[in-house]
């Protein structure tokens, strides 16, 4: 079977899936290629070991073997395997820890204990030439390894892989809520420690917590 | 709307295309305020730059080991059939 190249690519995973549920090999090394890159830079982000990350990749897809006839078509293909590679992922988090449990739910936080911003500037250079900067890769991974693992993970989950809000609470555990928080948090951080390294001085500006605009101001203070 | 009101609705106003046009507080708020507009714009940068990082390669030697793996467990869930 060939697949066109206007299919969908959930639904070519899909075809995969269904093709190697009946045993055909070839249907479920393909579904492999498709995805082991992803399973490995999602474990990567949250382990930073490479080795850890290759363990994460081959328990994922043992398990997937194991599991080919539980898959029910209620979530896609990709979210079924990035929700596998994230549990085991998190399972050697938690072990290196001397932790039992999957779940990284340590108490809920609050809106309270968000710190503010601290250094506010405009930004020397847009997102794309800075990406292409080679010692950006070594500033972007010293960042995100200064967040702790869970809002580290919320992070990667949220707005590096995609997933939305409530499949996040769902993977890790977690009330809607205390996601919502924890992804404020890193979002909150990764950009303190960001724009002090890549913010214009000059356009810097001293923020005031307590600023009120309201409309019937004329002028901001 | 003060900074701190905007800063706890941050996610709204960074995931929500529609959340300046619903929310007439947070577009009023913004445009009467430099560092919270700067503070936005810091963490949309922040997020594109992530969502733009490198693709981590998996080392070579690896794909072997993997894939012999792979076909051993094939075999044991497909017995009857040929790899």
């Amino acid at each position: 079977m060939t697949q066109s190249h206007d299919q969908p690519a959930a639904e070519v995973d899909l075809a995969l899936l269904r093709r190697s549920q009946t045993g055909d090999f070839d249907a479920f090394e393909q579904l492999v290629s498709r995805f082991q890159g992803r399973a490995y830079g999602v474990a990567y982000r949250i382990l930073r070991s490479p080795q850890d990350a290759e363990d994460v990749v081959q328990q994922t897809f043992l398990s997937l073997i194991e599991h080919l006839d539980t898959f029910r078509g209620e979530s896609s293909v990709a979210s079924w395997v990035l929700r596998i590679a994230t549990n085991f992922a998190l399972k050697i988090l938690r072990k290196r820890r001397g932790l039992p449990t999957v779940s990284l739910d340590e108490g809920n936080e609050s809106y309270a204990s968000i710190p503010h911003p601290e250094y506010i500037a405009a930004w020397r250079e847009p997102p794309d030439a800075l990406a292409e900067r080679a010692e950006m890769r070594e500033l972007l991974d010293r960042a995100i390894d200064e967040l702790s693992d869970k809002h580290r993970v919320v992070f990667i989950l949220r707005d590096i892989e995609g997933l939305s809000t409530e499949e996040t609470a769902d993977l890790l555990g977690l009330s809607i809520s205390n996601v919502k928080v924890r992804l404020l948090r890193a979002r909150l951080q990764l950009r303190e420690r960001l724009t002090r390294e890549l913010g214009d001085e000059a356009t810097r500006v001293e923020p005031d917590h307590r600023h009120d605009v309201t409309p019937s101001d004329e002028k901001a203070v | 709307m003060t900074c701190e009101e905007l800063l706890r609705a941050l996610n709204e106003v960074i995931d929500d295309q529609s959340a300046l046009a619903l929310y007439a507080e947070f577009a009023d708020h913004l445009a009467g305020c430099n560092p919270c507009q700067l503070v936005v714009d810091n963490v949309r940068k922040t997020i594109q730059l992530y969502k733009a990082g490198e693709i981590y390669e998996m080392p070579p030697g690896f794909q072997d080991r993997f894939r012999d793996a792979l076909r051993a467990k094939w075999k044991v869930k497909f017995p009857h059939l040929s790899s």
